[in-house]
């Protein structure tokens, strides 16, 4: 059981972490979303101890993290994987961890031998991946038999076997009871693990619910078009006016010249523009159509005379969901302009 | 089936603990880390060679001119001073990077991150490194400077001008060269807890401990005698000296590394309070 009240860090001018108060709760795995740069490795270190909050407090167990009698025994944290002597062997970093915690010797070996590393356990750390230093460093939040575990991107530098593994040893260590807190800026990642989400940007809360709760709430959806002619479907539903406001532009155009109508689309522009339809082309040469039903671009492409191969729902991915969320406290953004052109399709790229 | 079935526990059960972590473990913990990385053996067998080195070059070059010294250069050659001048000349260089390299390391590495999460009680962590550096580099600057003087001496008898251990001085003059060396690192630790950075830490004590001096040279020969007794590396000239009157200027042998010991201590509570208040 995680506690954290009213949390404020502040670094010169910038305020990494803004009055963020949580719990994460034992037996489920707790996922800690954000952008890059919304505060998560902070919230963590604050936790930890390792930096001082400005303000508010962060209780493991009740207590302040440093005033845990033994810390690893009830706390298994990994904050950064390459933050080891790269000159120390795998088994007497795990050693000289163990011993701060009077933890006996026999464990390294046990968990080294359950990440996987036994072969590498008297290689010096400097020449390992990240993968396999991932797994040291989960190895190390293990030594202590800990019932809360804090992992900060943990399948960072991962490979697809090593994070089907993370996923399910996180789901094993929750499943007995133990309190998981993950923290990821990937919505996938998370997606098939956590049970349970604390998302924030810039620092602030955004969202702390049950998985279901989000997916609930992320209602959002488009339609998958597939058809010989994309560029006329393209066309066809940038100028469609979308059901929500086609009463208003319609007024608009009765009651003046025919001008007054592209104003008033322009304006619909760019007051709200997710209320405008739009069409994305996919890498696989499919369209997605935002802001439009199925029924809708259906009747659309009719009109237009498009012939359709597949007119399908898709509910919004999570990850859209979640870039819904954080869109306004991304930190670090590329250029809009770029992002917005559909990605050339050529044989065999990516 | 998966209602029924118990799955295999992840982890072992471990023996249930009493008490709190506290110093001991992380003392052996400390020990580990400094024994577990090549750096600290390279480092120190480079001090064992250079003051075992130096002094023997000083004391084998001294006997092999000593029939053309002058009587003068002869009475005052101080064969204990010659024998141990490679450690506390050179080697409080190797040692102030071994003693720099304890704590910055673990910052240029970010080791520092995983050892507070592992002991989040900063003051322990802080003894327990300062402890296990002094612990490593007395008995290392110990040996060093008995094998010096003893290789000295011998190289020094065709001269029949050598020390032994029961003369005047003479102990206080090995016995203080490894404490002062020793205190040189301690000094260095400090600075590095306080600058957490290695090379500035580097820079900066030798700086104190070599620049320094030199530059108090300069000054007038009234202002510099004033000055001299309060510099840090005065204390390894007085300890060292066991021919002729020691030099007037300076206050007595022990006194002197008592000006050098304040010094440290105030940095290294200094650096404690900063290990203890600043982020990691």
């Amino acid at each position: 059981m995680i506690e954290v009240r009213g949390l404020v860090k502040q670094y010169g001018a910038k305020i990494a972490v803004n009055d963020l108060s949580f719990d994460v709760e034992p037996g489920h795995v707790t996922g800690f979303l954000g952008p890059n740069g919304a505060g998560k490795t902070t919230t963590m270190r604050l936790i930890l101890g390792l930096d001082y909050p400005d303000a508010g407090t962060s209780l493991i167990h009740g207590k302040r993290y440093a005033g845990l009698a033994y810390p690893m025994r009830e706390v298994g944290a990994l904050i950064d994987a390459k933050a080891v002597h790269g000159g120390r062997s795998a088994y007497n970093h795990l050693l000289c961890l163990a011993q701060t915690n009077n933890l006996p010797k026999r464990r390294v070996g046990e968990v080294l031998e359950l990440v996987g590393l036994t072969e590498v356990a008297r290689k010096r750390t400097r020449g390992f991946s990240l993968g396999m230093s991932q797994r040291l460093g989960i190895a190390g939040t293990l030594l202590g038999d800990p019932a809360v575990l804090m992992f900060d991107e943990p399948v960072n530098g991962l490979d697809p076997e090593g994070i089907l593994w993370i996923r399910n040893l996180m789901k094993a260590l929750a499943a007995e009871g133990r309190t998981v807190f993950v923290s990821s800026h990937l919505m996938s990642e998370m997606e098939n693990t956590a049970d349970h989400l604390i998302v924030i940007g810039r620092g602030s809360l955004l969202a702390d619910c049950t998985m279901e709760e989000f997916i609930a709430r992320s209602s959002g959806q488009t339609v998958r078009v597939r058809t010989p002619q994309p560029d006329l479907l393209a066309k066809a539903v940038s100028e469609a006016i979308p059901e929500a406001t086609r009463a208003g532009v319609a007024t608009a155009t009765t009651a003046g010249a025919t001008t007054a109508g592209a104003t008033t689309a322009g304006v619909t522009t760019a007051g709200a523009a997710t209320a405008r339809p739009t069409a994305t082309t996919e890498a696989d040469g499919s369209l997605t159509v935002h802001g439009l039903t199925a029924a809708q671009v259906g009747d659309l492409a009719f009109d237009h005379g498009v012939r359709l191969h597949e007119l399908t729902v898709v509910r919004a991915s999570l990850e859209a969901a979640f870039m819904e969320l954080t869109a306004d406290s991304v930190e670090y953004r590329a250029g809009e302009g770029p992002a917005e052109q559909p990605a050339p399709v050529s044989e065999g790229a990516i | 089936m998966a209602t029924t079935t118990q799955a295999q526990p992840i982890l072992s059960a471990l023996p249930p603990a009493s008490g709190r972590a506290g110093f001991g473990g992380t003392l052996a913990s400390e020990f580990t880390k400094i024994r577990s990385v090549r750096s600290t053996y390279w480092t120190l067998l480079v001090l064992l060679v250079v003051s075992v080195g130096i002094g023997a070059a000083i004391t084998g070059g001294t006997a092999a001119s000593w029939s053309h010294m002058a009587p003068s250069d002869r009475a005052s050659f101080d064969p204990t001073q010659a024998s141990v001048a490679g450690l506390f000349y050179l080697g409080q260089l190797v040692i102030v990077v071994f003693g720099a390299m304890t704590l910055t390391a673990e910052y240029s590495t970010g080791m520092i991150r995983t050892s507070l999460t592992a002991m989040p009680r900063r003051t322990v962590v802080y003894a327990a490194k300062a402890t296990i550096f002094a612990i490593v580099a007395l008995v290392v600057t110990f040996v060093a400077a008995f094998i010096s003087f003893f290789l000295g001496q011998l190289l020094l008898s065709s001269t029949h001008d050598t020390a032994t251990l029961s003369q005047p001085n003479v102990l206080r003059a090995v016995v203080g060269s490894a404490l002062y060396v020793t205190l040189c690192g301690l000094f260095a630790f400090a600075v590095g807890a306080i600058l957490r950075h290695t090379a500035g830490t580097i820079t900066a004590v030798i700086g104190v401990l070599f620049v320094v001096p030199i530059l108090a040279h300069l000054l007038p020969q009234s202002w510099y005698q004033d000055v001299d007794r309060w510099l840090p590396d005065a204390a390894g000239r007085a300890l060292s000296v066991t021919v002729g009157p020691p030099p007037g200027h300076l206050f007595s042998a022990w006194n002197q590394f008592a000006v050098f010991a304040v010094y440290t201590a105030v940095l290294l509570v200094v650096g404690a309070v900063l290990f203890l208040k600043r982020d990691a």
